[in-house]
């Protein structure tokens, strides 16, 4: 698989206490990956490791191929969690400077100014300071900065948080114009249905280890319980042959546990046969919310031996 | 090498446009020169009040004479004393001064009586200390028979005149070492609010960098340590911007109230009481050899290693400022605490420099000007008196190797510093953060 980043064992320790345990995954290429896990279990030392502002104790990192170098920088925007911008400093000439500090020379600075800042439409704030603009007025100064000089791999920490629906949207159609252009996405958060939306792969870390790892559909395909929710157009009250495990029974709706091997193609003649009238049948996908919890929580507590 | 100009650029660009800088750099040295001036005036104030005395001469010395001046009228009265208090509230007189028969002429002391219903100004008493002394001497040198010129010969001024051992070698006049040493607390002052002011605002820069988080999102494209020494050096092109502003305009601006003012400086000088009237002649001639050994000083040599001193002592210093301000985050508080280290050495260093400027050559002046935590403050006190070579080299290496050790630890703090939150910065926790690999 083309990969934009591979972390190979990656280790690393913070006086005696281990943040990063053998860590490995890859990022494909054009893609959004989410990197999920509950607070403190590793993912700001993951990032500092990938933006080099840390390195590893041991193991290995490759972006687009290459060692990690002091280069690559300039190839990765990173948006902290936690903003930050120049409070005094105005709009344009802030994002100039953090345009030059990636390396992007005076007047590819000013071509990609223009055009992001036609982009988003905040041409008239080139002259206003941070501290007079509002909050998610300030968090699209911040995206723009993070893919200002034309990086390779984004990384985005929580990038939806305090942004309004409309802006959400915007950003969202962004993110997703930046992967059809080639560029890989990082995409770290809590919010398990904005995952599910968004990303093509995931991995899951939990107490500095890599506990799940994998293209969201075939995630949650693992999980599934092989069961199917049947709703009726009419009021049903009929029972089902062995093999099939009644979970729920509604008065128009039944929820319904397969056998190991089971199929539901014989669920679906059985109840076709009893003559009643179907309006919806479904297999219950298990949400990715589900899973981060039932994945972490095992991870907790691995000598019960569930 | 080009992302540290960026910050460096940055750094002083951000504070020399900054409205609050430009009104302090220009501010500050008219608030001086108007300090100085007001000092002067206030100084050179004499009592406006005019008074009246009757001077009751029993001694002759006077001669039935004393020059009416400052505001002060002097009549000679025959009445007696007696008589004079008695009607003294509608005499007119504001007071009686009394000088009583001299009995030994080897007395060396002599008590006037001064009798007045006010408080007698501590200004009236010595200008009439000052006029019967003089009439005491010429009556005694009379009364005495002795020969004028003789006595005046034997007030002689014994001047110890500082000679080189080598022939050829450099004369200083004894003017040197006093120009030197007023010099000296100038550039050691200097260097002392140096690295106060301009240590304290990178910290200040730090701290706010740290709260803003904007640290995060600079060190995914620079080395912390970059933008730590780029911090350095921009504050610190800020500061010598300053200094250098403030060299130039204060002494300028002196000079223009000088002479639109029309007031002298020199001769304003504030006099302890009964010291002797200056001879304006004199003056003058002091003045202009001040002038000549403030020209005999090596300028060439002690302008540029005071410049050496000022970036070494100030990158010493903030660089330690920098790492406390990494540590605090927006706890002003905690940063006082930590900086209270930093600031011991550097009061200590001005009271060795006051001292140094008074003994160049003591050994604690040259420990002082080698030790590279006093040498920044203590050494361009002491350049004005010429200190030997040997120990000029070896202070300048000294202090430009500390600084570059400290540049490179406070950097090892800084940079875990500033990513970390929550955790409280102590002097443990940095030695630890030193030894952090990467």
């Amino acid at each position: 698989m083309d990969l934009i980043l591979d972390l190979q064992n990656v280790v690393k320790t913070y006086d005696k206490k281990i943040a990063v345990n053998d860590v490995s995954f890859g990022v494909p290429r054009a893609s959004i990956f989410g990197l999920l896990g509950p607070n403190g279990a590793g993912k700001t030392s993951l990032i500092r490791i990938i933006t080099t502002i840390t390195r590893a104790d041991s193991g290995k990192v490759f972006l687009d191929g290459q060692a990690l170098n002091s280069r690559h920088p300039e190839q990765i925007g990173y948006m902290p969690e936690e903003r930050g911008l120049y409070k005094k400093m105005k709009v344009g000439e802030q994002l100039t400077y953090l345009a030059r500090l990636k390396g992007l020379s005076a007047s590819d600075t000013k071509q990609a100014l223009k055009y992001w800042m036609e982009k988003f439409e905040v041409m008239d704030w080139w002259g206003k300071k941070i501290e007079e603009l509002s909050k998610g007025m300030q968090q699209k100064i911040q995206f723009i900065s993070t893919v200002l000089h034309n990086p390779k791999l984004i990384i985005l920490d929580e990038p939806f948080t305090g942004l309004d629906p409309i802006n959400t949207n915007l950003l969202k159609d962004e993110i997703a114009d930046l992967r059809a252009k080639g560029v890989s996405i990082i995409f770290s958060t809590h919010r398990m249905e904005q995952v599910e939306e968004i990303c093509d792969n995931i991995v899951l870390i939990d107490q500095g280890q890599n506990i799940l790892n994998g293209p969201v559909k075939t995630i949650r395909n693992s999980f599934k319980q092989n069961r199917f929710k049947v709703d009726f157009a009419e009021e049903w009250k009929g029972t089902l042959p062995p093999g099939f495990e009644v979970v729920d029974q509604q008065a128009d709706s039944l929820v319904v546990g397969l056998a190991e091997g089971g199929n539901s193609s014989a669920l679906l003649q059985y109840l076709l046969g009893q003559g009643v009238q179907i309006s919806a049948f479904n297999e219950i996908m298990p949400s990715l919310n589900e899973i981060f919890i039932q994945a972490v929580e095992k991870n907790h507590q691995p000598v019960k031996g569930q | 090498m080009d992302k540290l100009f960026l910050i460096i650029k940055r750094e002083y660009l951000t504070r020399v446009t900054r409205p609050s800088f430009i009104i302090a750099t220009l501010v500050t040295p008219l608030a001086f020169v108007a300090f100085f001036v007001v000092a002067s005036l206030i100084f050179s104030y004499e009592s406006d009040d005019s008074k009246k005395i009757a001077v009751i001469d029993e001694s002759g010395i006077l001669k039935g004479a004393l020059k009416d001046e400052k505001g002060l009228y002097f009549k000679f009265e025959q009445k007696p004393l007696a008589q004079l208090r008695k009607n003294f509230k509608d005499s007119g007189y504001d007071a009686i001064l009394v000088l009583p028969k001299i009995d030994n002429l080897f007395s060396k002391d002599y008590q006037v009586f001064y009798y007045t219903s006010g408080q007698s100004t501590l200004e009236t008493e010595d200008h009439i200390e000052d006029r019967v002394s003089d009439a005491l001497r010429d009556y005694k040198i009379d009364a005495l028979k002795l020969e004028r010129k003789q006595l005046e010969a034997l007030n002689t001024s014994v001047d110890v005149e500082p000679e080189p051992i080598e022939e050829g070698g450099k004369d200083a006049t004894k003017l040197t070492s006093a120009i030197g040493a007023g010099i000296g607390f100038i550039m050691g002052f200097i260097m002392y609010m140096a690295v106060f002011i301009y240590g304290t605002m990178v910290m200040r820069s730090v701290m706010e960098e740290k709260t803003n988080r904007i640290v995060e999102v600079m060190v995914s494209s620079v080395k912390p340590f970059q933008m730590m020494l780029g911090k350095i050096i921009g504050v610190g092109a800020v500061g010598l911007t300053q200094v250098l502003i403030w060299a130039i305009l204060i002494p300028l601006l002196i000079t223009i109230a000088q002479v639109t003012m029309g007031f002298n400086p020199e001769q304003q000088m504030p006099m302890g009481p009964g010291a002797p009237a200056i001879n304006p002649e004199d003056t003058q001639a002091l003045v202009m050899a001040a002038m000549n050994e403030v020209g005999n000083i090596r300028w060439s040599l002690i302008l540029p290693l005071f410049i050496v001193y000022f970036l070494g002592g100030y990158f010493l210093y903030s660089s330690m400022f920098a790492a406390v301000g990494s540590a605090v985050g927006d706890d002003m508080g905690e940063a006082q605490t930590l900086t209270i280290p930093i600031v011991i050495p550097v009061v200590l260093a001005i009271y060795i420099m006051i001292k140094a400027v008074e003994t160049p050559t003591s050994s604690l002046s040259v420990f002082a000007s080698i030790f590279p935590l006093f040498s920044p403050i203590v050494m361009p006190a002491i350049l004005a008196s010429n200190p030997p070579a040997w120990q000029v080299i070896t202070s300048v290496l000294v202090l430009i190797g500390t600084s570059i050790f400290f540049v490179w630890l406070s950097g090892r703090i800084y940079r875990v510093g500033i990513l970390l939150y929550g955790k409280k910065g102590s002097f443990k926790e940095f030695a630890k953060w030193i030894f952090y690999k990467e």
